[in-house]
């Protein structure tokens, strides 16, 4: 296989086929929460494609050059979730000195990147499917990319709902659920894909 | 009296996951089996529990800006024991739930019980609401455990509890994803009609 075709078959089966969220279950804390507004949307999935990429750079860096050398695969957990704190923290500071706009576009979402469940989900998933580095920095930002496309989709549904008539109980997070199954569904028709 | 009412509070009134809505990612990824369900929710009670006690203990120690850093790095120390008690003894188990032990870490019901609760108080009443929100959580689980492992496959357990009919043919849909989601949706609108009625 030639190296695009395999960055190919990569984005698509991060993107559609294992989607972060409709597969995976992983995300869904802001997927359910900031998917009320498209704009919110956007803003909160461009957060998610930076700090996953970032994310999986440096915890594929840290397992390969600190854990291993040093036989402490079993503090993953621990440095990764210190690293991913941290490099959250780093990105907020670098932003809001070198592009004010930007953070302004995505200041609030980043402190709640931290406990996204999805970005300490890649780093991991990345070190145990044995991704060299160029994968794992790949499979970082096509997750990001998957994470945003249902975010901002799921958010356009929810914008024309606020119009339709729904059963009183099942306003708000129950409906929610359930067009997330209907996605799911959807979504489950890409797991034929073969490449 | 009053601790009693800490420890049942978790049970049904502030439900982490139906009334609260913490934690999804691990109520829908691993409830695709009722065995799962049980691992997980006290896998997540232990952490729980336990962080809850450290963070009451030493609550006094930690500067008040770095707290969150802080409570993960304890949460994360009770994980990683969790993680190789579980790899250990229960092999099986650590398997299917996989990548969701180690992202226990960043359950919010844990960082969210240790700020607004063990944070603020003493050992004892920690500790009954670690313990009680941490069962709360494995009883939602198990409910939705239940609901996808029989309507999917016709077991409950492992056990049949299905006509023959229905085990060869289930409606496979429940333990997929999709099932996941609307089962969830469902029950929360149940749960939100009941609530209303009273």
């Amino acid at each position: 296989m030639s190296f695009i075709t395999q960055i190919f078959t990569l984005a698509v089966f991060a993107i559609f086929v294992n989607n972060f969220v409709l597969s995976k279950f992983l995300g869904l804390c802001p997927y359910i929460g900031v998917s009320k507004k498209i704009d919110s949307a956007v803003g909160m999935g461009m957060a998610v494609i930076f700090v996953m990429t970032m994310a999986s750079t440096f915890t594929w860096l840290i397992q390969e050059y600190l854990l291993i050398p040093y036989e402490l695969e079993y503090l993953q957990t621990i440095a990764f979730i210190l690293t991913i704190a941290s490099l959250v923290q780093l990105v907020e500071m670098v932003i809001q000195k070198t592009a004010p706009s930007l953070y302004k576009a995505l200041g609030v979402f980043l402190p709640l990147i931290t406990t996204n469940c999805a970005v300490l989900g890649v780093s991991i998933l990345n070190i145990q499917e044995d991704f060299n580095f160029l994968g794992a920095i790949l499979n970082g930002l096509f997750s990001g990319l998957g994470f945003t496309l249902v975010l901002v989709l799921m958010a356009g549904l929810r914008e024309r709902l606020e119009k339709s008539e729904v059963p009183e109980a099942m306003k708000g997070m129950p409906i929610a659920f359930v067009i997330a199954g209907c996605m799911a569904l959807a979504f489950l028709g890409f797991s034929g894909l073969n490449f | 009296m009053n601790l009693w009412k800490e420890f049942t509070k978790g049970f049904i009134k502030e439900n982490p996951v139906f009334i609260m809505a913490l934690g999804l990612c691990p109520t829908l990824a691993v409830t695709s089996s009722v065995k799962n369900a049980i691992g997980m929710g006290l896998a997540a009670t232990f952490v729980l529990t336990c962080s809850n006690m450290i963070i009451s203990l030493i609550k006094n120690l930690i500067p008040d800006k770095i707290r969150i850093p802080c409570f993960i790095i304890v949460i994360a120390s009770f994980v990683t024991i969790v993680d190789l008690v579980m790899n250990a003894y229960t092999p099986e188990i650590h398997k299917n739930l996989g990548l969701f032990i180690p992202l226990i870490v960043v359950n919010c019901i844990i960082l969210g019980r240790a700020e607004a609760f063990a944070s603020k108080n003493k050992l004892l009443p920690s500790l009954l609401d670690g313990l009680g929100m941490g069962l709360g959580f494995t009883l939602a689980l198990v409910l939705i455990g239940s609901i996808r492992e029989i309507l999917g496959a016709g077991l409950w357990l492992g056990k049949e509890v299905m006509p023959d009919a229905y085990i060869e043919n289930p409606m496979l849909v429940a333990i997929l994803a999709p099932g996941a989601f609307i089962i969830m949706g469902l029950l929360m609108g149940l749960i939100k009609l009941v609530n209303k009625g009273k």
